[in-house]
């Protein structure tokens, strides 16, 4: 179903004035034989602006089709460095690239397979004090760094600057994908008023990724960015589309505009940027994990030495059992989900020590067992990857 | 009435991993509360203390938000799927 309707602020054709070079017309001659794209569409491609925020999973096969298909200023925006972790799914970086800014190697990269195409680079955190700024030169924008303080931002100054957002999230298998902020379409705080509390949903580092879901999500997130600049076809405004890579189905759900939502609604009550680590509730490592600061703690050297000398020590692992076979320090494993029900595998009037990988479950996991009747019972700090840094190097960090 | 309630990934955890769950209901309500009877940690995902459904939670029936229907009392047919859809977000939190 083609449909006349805007559904963006961009000109309704292209600059009279843009023209094509011929070399511009040979690299985008597949787009140029399709009527929905023509000369017509490719010329509002070389004349969009459009700001990528992130640049590692989703922002990777963004930032490549985007600079493949001709879009003629792409702004990028990024902090973080390279590392080993990242390559496994962010494809705009190499073994080489370790290390380096992201927002270095990546401008580099999509350079290099498109010299004619302005990058603009912003290399830092994107915060209330500096989006406006950064968002108010492009046409729309399209947030790849998942994660709630920045989603937050993105919508409202999104909202605020009358934007499109092209919005895409995964976690493991499952991606969700759509558009908000569009004129008279919803914007993510119609779908969720609020983030959840730090803790009660499992973040990324903790639950992995299949390493090319984020490969899809940003290509579909790319195609929706294409589609707003030539105006052609139905747009994913008011649309949810969710997929799950291990059933490999997608699923649409509707998304409506609420009248009550605190940012686009009829009766706004947030009207400028806020703070969104705090209204996130991560401001800070203690703010997050509050167990982590509170329960009795065991150092991992100190562990180390209490073991050699021969300590009636029991150490509970209360990581999933795929993450034992990583890497273990051979103690008794119950997945902190599991803890509630298979308390009785534990004797009490031992001395327990739990650990995890980084030492945020197994706080969990103590302030638990200590609700529950248990008096000796010890959080490794830091969990076995603070093992592996001040014990056992040969313990493999993942 | 045999509805599916379709389980999202980070709440499958607190589901003993299935994906789906079937049962017999004749309202969301009745669904949920079935369905948090059969897996007890689900529920403090789900609920916040005072019993409402979380704000970072939307339950759909087929394809639409159940805030636009009747809310939880809306009625189930035979066959209607039932999605939990919570915000997701993969990335750091840097
Ligand atoms: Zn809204």
């Amino acid at each position: 179903m083609a449909t006349n309707t805007r559904i963006s602020n961009l000109p309704e054709s292209a600059n009279a004035n843009a023209t094509l070079s011929k070399e511009e017309v040979m690299r985008y001659s597949r787009h140029l034989i399709m009527p929905e794209v023509g000369m017509d569409g490719q010329l509002k491609l070389k004349q969009a602006k459009v700001l990528c925020i992130g640049t590692g999973g989703l922002g990777a096969p963004l930032g490549l089709y985007l600079a493949a298909a001709g879009v003629g200023r792409i702004g990028l925006v990024d902090f973080d460095s390279v590392d080993l972790t990242n390559l496994q799914r962010q494809i705009l970086f190499g073994t080489s690239d370790i290390g380096r800014p992201k927002i270095e190697a990546a401008a580099d990269r999509l350079r290099y397979l498109n010299p004619d195409i302005q990058i603009d680079q912003f290399e830092t955190r994107l915060t209330s004090e500096n989006a406006l700024d950064i968002l108010k030169n492009y046409d729309m924008v399209v947030d790849g760094t998942d994660n709630f303080p920045t989603r937050y931002l993105v919508n409202d100054a999104c909202v605020i600057l009358g934007k499109s957002n092209v919005y895409g999230s995964i976690f493991r298998f499952e991606g969700q994908i759509t558009i908000f902020g569009a004129p008279g379409g919803p914007c993510y705080r119609c779908l969720y008023p609020e983030p959840p509390p730090p803790g009660l949903v499992p973040s990324c580092a903790e639950g992995g990724v299949l390493g090319v879901l984020p490969g899809i999500v940003g290509a579909i997130q790319a195609a929706e960015t294409l589609k707003l600049i030539i105006g052609k076809g139905e747009p994913l405004i008011g649309r949810l589309l969710l997929f799950d890579a291990l059933a490999m189905r997608f699923r649409e759900l509707k998304l409506r505009k609420n009248p009550e939502c605190p940012v686009c609604g009829e009766h706004p009550t947030i009207t400028k940027l806020i703070d969104y680590a705090e209204f996130c509730g991560v401001r800070g490592e203690e703010a997050a994990n509050p167990a982590q600061n509170t329960v009795p703690e065991i150092a991992p050297r100190e562990l180390k030495a209490r073991l050699d000398r021969g300590d009636d020590l029991f150490v509970l692992d209360v990581r999933e059992p795929h993450e034992y076979q990583i890497c273990n320090l051979g103690g008794h494993l119950i997945p902190l989900g599991e803890l509630s029900r298979r308390v009785h595998e534990l004797d009490s009037s031992r001395e327990i020590v739990a650990h995890c990988r980084s030492g945020k479950r197994s706080a969990e996991a103590v302030e638990f067992l200590r609700s529950a009747g248990f008096r000796k019972v010890l959080n490794l700090k830091g969990g076995i990857l603070a093992w592996s840094d001040e014990v056992d190097a040969s313990v493999p960090k993942y | 009435m045999a509805v599916k309630v379709i389980i999202p990934t980070p709440l499958r955890p607190y589901t003993s991993k299935k994906e789906s769950v079937e049962l017999q209901a004749a309202t969301v309500s009745e669904a949920l509360a079935s369905l948090t009877t059969l897996f007890g940690e689900l529920k403090k995902h789900l609920y916040s203390d005072d019993g409402k459904l979380r704000s970072f939670v939307n339950v759909y029936v087929n394809d639409e938000d159940i805030r636009y229907l009747r809310g939880d009392q809306t009625p189930l047919r035979e066959g209607d799927i039932l999605s939990i859809v919570p915000s997701i977000a993969g990335g750091t939190q840097n």
